[in-house]
C-alpha cells in the first residue's frame, strides 16, 4: 500500500508537469495549428532564470516572476520573429522552425547561464509528509496544487472572459473570427504568451524536486507532445489527462519494471495507443472530405 | 529523351563532377574526411527525401535506423566474431525488417500522429543503445574494428572518400530511377491525395511501406559506413537531434528534390565543422540558421534556385 501511494504521488507530480507542457502545446495548436517543439524550453527558462535570479540575490517570488516574464517575452518573440513570418508554410516546415527555435534558446541558455545542474530550495521545507506509510515531499503538493490552479484559471479565462472567447473563436475558424472583428494576430501572440507562462510556472514548481539545466527542455517537449497526442491533439482536457496518465505510467514502470526503460515505456505505450486508436484517447475521428 | 532521363543524367553528371573535383581542389586529409561525412549523411538524407518528398510522409526518428546500421557494424565483430562488412549487411537487413514490421501500422497515421509515432520509434532505439551498457558500451560509445578486404586494410581518407562517394553515387542513381518509375509516380500520386490515388488503383498502403523500407535501408547503410569510417560510434548517431538534422537536410535542400537532399546534407555537415571556431555558439547559430532558412527560403535551396533561374530565363 505504501509503495502504491508513493508511486502514485511520484507519477502525479511528473504527470502534472507533462500536463502543463501538453496544455501549452494544445493552446498554441488550437490557435495556430503549429506544434511548438520549443515548449520544453519555456519550462527550462522558468527553472533556470529563477535559479540565477536567486543567485543574484533576489527573493524567490520576485525571481519566479522575472522567470515567467522572460519566458513570456521569449514566447512572444518566437511568434513574432519565427512563426508569423513563416505563415502558410507546411506542417513539417513549421515543426522544423520551432525545433530550430528550441535549439537556439537552448544554445543561448548554455552561453548565458552554464552547463551545470541547479536546484531551487523547496518552497515550504523538505520535511516529507507521511500519507498511508508513504513519504510525500511538500513540494509535490505545490506542483499538483499549482497545476490544478493553472488548469482551473485557464478554464475560467477561456469560458468566462471576452478575450478567452476570442481565442476559442480563432481556434474554431480564423477567417470567421476576423470577420466579426477579432484581432487574430493579438490572439495568436496571446496564445504563445500564455503557453510560455504556463510552461515557466511548471518549471519553477518542479525544479526543487527534479533539478534543472539548460538541456532539460528537449525530453520535456517530446513527452509533452506525446501526452498531447495521447489525449488527441487540440483537446485541453485530453492534454491534462494524457499528461497525468503518462506520468503515472512512467512512475509505475520505473517502480515495477525497470527504471532504465522508464522513458521508453511511455513511448512504447504511445505507439500502441496510436496503432489501436489512431486519433488518440480523446480525439474525434477525422473524416476527410473529397 | 524523356524529361525524367534528362534530370537523371544532369543530377548524376553534376554529382560525379563534384565527387571528382573535391579531391583536386581540397586535397587535405581534413577536407577529405569532412567530404566523406557529407557523402555519408547525404546517403541517409536521400532515403528520407524519397519518404518525405516523394511520398509526403514524415519521419522524426530516422536516425534510429542509422543507429541500427552503425551499431550492428560495431557489435557483430565484437560479440559474434563476424566480419564488419557482413555485420553491416545484417544491420541493414535488420533495419529493413524493422521498417517492414512497424511500417504498416505507423504509416496508417497522418500528420502530427505520424510525427510522434516515428519520433517514439527513434527514441526507443536510442534508449536501447544507451541502456544496454554490457552489449553496446552505453553512452560512452564503442570502437569499431578496421575493415579488411582480401587481406587489405582499408584505411586513409582518400580511400574512404572514394568508398563513400561511390555509395552515394549508387544511392542517387537508384533514387532517381525510383522517382522515374511506376512506383515513383504512385508515390507522388498518394502524396497529392491518398483517396484520389487509391481510386485510380494505387495500392496506397503497400507503396508507403515500400518507400519506408527503402528509406530505412538507406539510413542503415549510411550508419554502417559511418561506423566503419569513423571507427567509433556513440549513441548520438541514433539520437533525436540527429533525426532532426536529417529532416532539416531534406527540407533545407528542398523537399522532393534528390539533388536538394545532397545539398542540404552538405550544408548541415560542413556548417558545424566551420562553426567549431565559435564552439560555444555552435548550437545558437545552428538554431538561428535553421529558422532563417525555413522562413525565407521555404521551398528549399535547390527548388528555390531553380525557380529563380527559370524566372530569369523568362524575363
Amino acid at each position: 500500500m505504501a509503495e502504491l501511494v508513493q508511486l502514485l504521488f511520484a507519477g502525479l507530480t511528473t504527470g502534472a508537469v507533462y500536463a502543463l507542457v501538453a496544455l501549452g502545446f494544445t493552446l498554441i495548436f488550437q490557435a495556430s495549428e503549429v506544434v511548438n517543439f520549443a515548449q520544453g524550453e519555456f519550462v527550462m527558462l522558468g527553472g533556470m532564470v529563477t535559479v540565477f535570479a536567486m543567485k543574484a540575490g533576489l527573493p524567490l517570488p520576485l525571481s519566479a516572476l522575472l522567470a515567467v516574464l522572460v519566458a513570456v517575452a521569449t514566447g512572444v518573440l518566437l511568434h513574432r520573429l519565427a512563426i508569423e513570418p513563416a505563415k502558410g508554410a507546411t506542417v513539417v516546415t513549421l515543426i522544423i522552425v520551432t525545433i530550430g527555435a528550441s535549439i537556439l534558446v537552448r544554445g543561448l541558455a548554455q552561453i548565458l547561464f552554464d552547463k551545470q545542474f541547479h536546484a531551487l530550495p523547496a518552497f515550504t521545507g523538505d520535511e516529507p509528509l507521511r500519507v498511508l506509510g508513504a513519504a510525500i515531499l511538500p513540494q509535490s503538493l505545490w506542483v499538483l496544487g499549482g497545476a490544478a490552479a493553472i488548469v482551473f484559471g485557464l478554464w475560467l479565462f477561456m469560458e468566462r472572459t471576452l478575450l478567452g472567447k476570442a481565442v476559442r473563436a480563432t481556434a474554431a475558424n480564423r477567417l470567421a473570427a476576423e470577420l466579426v472583428g477579432i484581432d487574430t494576430r493579438l490572439v495568436l501572440a496571446l496564445a504563445f504568451a500564455v503557453s510560455a507562462a504556463i510552461g515557466a510556472v511548471g518549471g519553477i514548481l518542479v525544479t526543487p524536486i527534479t533539478l534543472t539545466s539548460y538541456a532539460v527542455g528537449t525530453l520535456l517537449a517530446l513527452k509533452g507532445f506525446a501526452a498531447a497526442m495521447l489525449g488527441g491533439i487540440g483537446n485541453p482536457v485530453g492534454a491534462v489527462a494524457g499528461g497525468l496518465f503518462l506520468g503515472l505510467l512512467e512512475a509505475f514502470a520505473a517502480g515495477w519494471i525497470s527504471s532504465t526503460y522508464k522513458d521508453g515505456v511511455a513511448f512504447l505505450v504511445i505507439l500502441l495507443v496510436l496503432f489501436l486508436m489512431p486519433q488518440g484517447l480523446f480525439g474525434r475521428r477525422a473524416v476527410e472530405r473529397v | 529523351m524523356s524529361p525524367g532521363t534528362r534530370t537523371k543524367i544532369a543530377v548524376l553528371g553534376v554529382l560525379l563532377l563534384v565527387l571528382l573535383l573535391v579531391p583536386i581542389l581540397l586535397p587535405s586529409a581534413f577536407h577529405l574526411r569532412v567530404a566523406a561525412l557529407v557523402w555519408i549523411n547525404a546517403t541517409a538524407a536521400l532515403g528520407l527525401a524519397l519518404l518525405m518528398g516523394q511520398a509526403g510522409q514524415v519521419s522524426l526518428g530516422h536516425a534510429g535506423f542509422m543507429g541500427i546500421g552503425a551499431y550492428a557494424t560495431a557489435l557483430g565483430p565484437k560479440h559474434l566474431g563476424l566480419d564488419p562488412l557482413a555485420s553491416m549487411a545484417l544491420g541493414t537487413l535488420a533495419a529493413g525488417l524493422l521498417a517492414l514490421l512497424v511500417g504498416r501500422p505507423i504509416l496508417r497515421l497522418k500528420g502530427h500522429y505520424l510525427a510522434v509515432a516515428t519520433l517514439g520509434l527513434g527514441i526507443l532505439v536510442h534508449l536501447v543503445i544507451v541502456s544496454e551498457v554490457p552489449i553496446t558500451g552505453g553512452p560512452d560509445g564503442i570502437q569499431v574494428p578496421r575493415l579488411e578486404f582480401l587481406g587489405w586494410r582499408l584505411v586513409g581518407p582518400e580511400l574512404w572518400y572514394g568508398i563513400t562517394g561511390t555509395v552515394l553515387l549508387l544511392a542517387a542513381w537508384l533514387a532517381l530511377n525510383l522517382e522515374d518509375s511506376a512506383t515513383g509516380r504512385a508515390l507522388r500520386a498518394l502524396h497529392d491525395s491518398e483517396i484520389a490515388a487509391s481510386v485510380v488503383g494505387v495500392d496506397v498502403a503497400r507503396h508507403k511501406l515500400v518507400v519506408f523500407v527503402i528509406a530505412a535501408v538507406y539510413a542503415a547503410i549510411a550508419g554502417g559506413l559511418f561506423a566503419l569510417f569513423n571507427r567509433f560510434v556513440t549513441p548520438d548517431v541514433a539520437g533525436f537531434l540527429r533525426s532532426i538534422e536529417l529532416v532539416t537536410m531534406v527540407v533545407i535542400g528542398g523537399m522532393g528534390s534528390i539533388a536538394g537532399a545532397i545539398v542540404g546534407a552538405a550544408l548541415l555537415t560542413v556548417l558545424p565543422q566551420a562553426l567549431t571556431l565559435f564552439h560555444e555558439y555552435e548550437h545558437a547559430v545552428l538554431g538561428f540558421l535553421i529558422i532563417l532558412f525555413m522562413v525565407f527560403l521555404r521551398q528549399g535551396i535547390v527548388p528555390g534556385l531553380a525557380g529563380l533561374l527559370a524566372r530569369r530565363r523568362l524575363a
